[in-house]
């Protein structure tokens, strides 16, 4: 522990002899959005256990819900009230707000030794025009999420849904069993987004992604069969009913109770889909089975890609060098080890990810580290505008009104007006 | 503030005794360029501080892009406006707005009315109505949005409950595109119709009485003398509700929010949700300013027809 702490504390040390005015109680304010009740407890743990090692400093830890976050950042970030930690999913949204100068970069502190504790790839996620503006603290990764025990019901075998086809089969033989195929949080809309974005990944590959981002745009054959595919899915009408109306806690939770075989959702589920359930308990582990999203036939995206987020914290434009400690403290590889072995999340500190015990966790850590191309969330990695259309049209595509075609027309409409 | 408004009537009475230009003396008669200097100010100020200028500034950045961080570069010209009018959703979200404004002047007024006439006279149990009614409209929206989506959820809510007790299984209106829009509004008038009410049987209560014992002894039947005597002289008051009405209509936003959110895949919008989740949730100030000059205008031509033509009969 104490050798741990040796580093931060040198360093804010000599900060306090550089600026008499960092002695003087600083309070951080740090905006999550965590709301699984054991993480926050650790977390706030962790705050607890900073402040008694550095008295001057108090940590004051704010919650938004997700999407109650997205929505209000904005308007937070320009306030005199704002955050001095907040979270980040990377991507475009993060870029935006790089440019528009509301973040502190953090280049000094993390070439100090702090980047080299982490994955180059996630410390990459949160490097803008060469220099390092966010802590990362996560990686993960979409796929399906089943119940052993329905899936037996139902008769069918996980191993054998290796294609798309397979999965509409399977979800035609659940459903005939009487079965809710899958949940879905159809009134966020991002938990939809990933079905098109992950078939656009099969279908285009990286390639695919770059070329669009690169000049083409989104108006090409793979998104539009993207659109297609996932109409076959719609077809089969394979959400629980009311899926548009439920959020994606409801969705996770309506998973956790049982009542669905599949949801289609990042690992993080594994915790959600607890929390959410009644008994708070959610589908045990032995019953509780994951496989990645299927191959799509003639795609040129390699069935290795995976689509998920590389997470962390970001900095707004004021905040204290403390801030920054804290973090450098939250996210070391003590804690970031802790956080691996409680099953919290995968984290990204190198080496942490050994001590998972989570089967699950260790098979996406093993994928990701496998993947050749870990696509960011489409709804982050795109802006915050282009972003929202994709997942406006994932749910459009899902209620049936508007065509592949248009979805993709779409898509490639609101990148041209930001382009 | 306190001593102004407190010596402001004495200098009315005293205000000869000022050593005031003649001229200026002529137009303080009664006092009332004092009032004015003294009142005018501070709402005057308010009025620019938070009506005018953001309502400037809106015109302003209706024609940039602008993503509400730094400074406003971009001139895009009509950009945000040709897009606006190309839009699926925000058409749907006009719709959806009429709508409403129509369901509130066709169904939520006249049920308003009624329910005034009925409770507005001196019979049993009145007051406890009266408050019943109006009891939604103290609930927050925010709470009131919640409570009502619990309501229509299709497995666990009341309107799944009373399906049940016919044994079928209850549809998900929030979940609906046809149904989401109808589900708000008739949450829109269960919550606004008993303030109507209470506007109505303020105004009914201000007929005088021997006006309507008049038309009795001339032997008017009950319907005559509410459509001759009563109603006519309501009509100042109906005025003034059906121009909240149709102002909180074109406002609806904090009901929407928590109901459905402008979904399912955004087909219950209305102008203001619309703004709010295509101007401000992606960070496109500069076209969320120009749907809200929409708005704006639309507001305008409302108020300025409606003072026009109807207050001025009235």
């Amino acid at each position: 522990m104490n050798r741990l702490f040796a580093v931060p504390f040198a360093i804010a040390g000599a900060m306090a002899i550089g600026h008499g005015a960092a002695l003087a109680e600083t309070t951080v304010k740090w905006l999550h959005i965590e709301a699984v009740p054991a993480n926050q407890a650790a977390w706030e743990q962790l705050a607890r256990d900073y402040e008694a090692q550095n008295p001057d400093v108090t940590i004051e830890m704010q919650f938004l819900e997700n999407e109650a976050f997205k929505a209000k950042l904005t308007t937070i970030l320009q306030s005199d009230d704002r955050p001095d930690i907040f979270y980040s999913w990377g991507g475009g949204v993060f870029e935006a707000q790089v440019e528009a100068g509301v973040l502190r970069d953090i280049d000094d502190i993390m070439q100090d030794g702090w980047a080299d504790t982490l994955s180059p790839a996630a410390v990459n996620a949160f490097t803008y025009d060469g220099k390092i503006y966010g802590a990362p603290m996560l990686v993960s990764q979409v796929g399906f999420w089943y119940n052993k025990e329905l899936f037996a019901q139902a008769g069918v075998n996980a191993e054998d849904i290796q294609t798309w086809d397979d999965l509409l089969t399977a979800v035609q033989t659940i459903k005939d069993a009487g079965i809710t195929p899958i949940a879905a949080g159809g009134a966020d809309k991002w938990p939809l987004h990933f079905y098109w974005t992950h078939l656009a990944i099969r279908l285009g590959g990286k390639a695919g992604f770059e070329a669009a981002v690169g000049g083409e745009g989104f108006n090409g054959e793979t998104f539009v069969k993207a659109g297609e595919l996932f109409n076959q899915l719609n077809a089969l009408e394979p959400y629980q009913r009311g899926y548009l109306a439920n959020t994606y806690p409801e969705a996770a939770g309506y998973f956790g109770d049982g009542n669905a075989a599949m949801h289609f959702m990042g690992n993080w589920d594994y915790n959600v889909q607890r929390s959410n359930s009644v008994s708070k308990e959610g589908i045990p582990d032995d019953n509780l089975g994951w496989f990645p999203f299927p191959s799509v036939e003639g795609g040129v995206g390699e069935p290795t890609d995976t689509l998920g987020g590389i997470n962390g914290w970001i900095f707004s434009k004021d905040a204290s060098d403390e801030a920054v400690e804290f973090m450098r403290f939250f996210t070391n590889q003590e804690n970031q080890r802790m956080m691996g072995r409680e099953g919290f999340f995968i984290p990204v500190a190198k080496g942490a990810a050994d001590e998972m015990q989570n089967p699950f966790f260790r098979q996406v850590s093993e994928n990701i580290s496998a993947s050749n191309y870990h696509q960011i969330f489409y709804d982050q990695m795109l802006g915050p505008d282009v972003g929202r259309v994709v997942n406006d049209i994932s749910a459009d595509l899902a209620a049936g009104v508007i065509t592949p075609e248009e979805a993709a027309e779409a898509v490639h409409e609101a990148w041209e007006f930001e382009n | 503030m306190t001593t102004s408004v407190v010596t402001g009537p004495e200098r009315q009475t005293t205000g000869r005794s000022w050593s005031l230009p003649s001229s200026l003396h002529h137009i303080n008669r009664h006092g009332r360029l004092t009032t004015m200097v003294l009142f005018l100010p501070p709402a005057l100020l308010l009025f620019t501080i938070f009506v005018v200028i953001p309502i400037g500034e809106a015109g302003f950045l209706g024609f940039f892009k602008w993503n509400g961080y730094g400074e406003v570069t971009d001139f895009v010209g009509t950009r945000n406006y040709e897009f606006l009018a190309g839009q699926r959703v925000f058409k749907s979200a006009l719709f959806n707005t009429g709508l409403v404004i129509l369901v509130s002047i066709l169904v939520q007024l006249p049920l308003a009315l009624g329910m005034a006439m009925f409770l507005a006279q001196r019979i049993r149990g009145s007051y406890f109505f009266r408050t019943i009614f109006f009891l939604p409209f103290i609930l927050a929206e925010v709470a009131t949005g919640l409570i009502w989506r619990f309501i229509y959820d299709g497995e666990f809510g009341l309107v799944s409950a009373i399906w049940g007790v016919f044994g079928a299984e209850a549809p998900f209106v929030l979940a609906e595109r046809g149904l989401a829009m109808y589900a708000i509004m008739a949450v829109v008038v269960w919550k606004y119709f008993g303030f109507h009410m209470m506007i109505y049987i303020a105004g009914l209560q201000n007929i005088p009485r021997d006006l309507i014992d008049a038309a009795k002894v001339d032997g008017a039947t009950r319907w005559q003398v509410t459509r001759y005597v009563t109603l006519p002289l309501l009509k100042p008051t109906i005025m003034i509700s059906v121009f909240f009405a149709v102002l909180g209509s074109l406002q609806l936003f904090d009901l929407v929010m928590p109901l459905t959110g402008g979904g399912p895949s955004n087909s219950s919008h209305t102008i203001v949700t619309y703004l709010y989740q295509f101007g401000i949730v992606r960070l496109r100030i500069g076209f969320g300013s120009a749907v809200g000059v929409v708005l704006f205008f639309i507001c305008l031509v409302f108020a300025l027809l409606y003072r026009r033509n109807l207050f001025k009969q009235a």
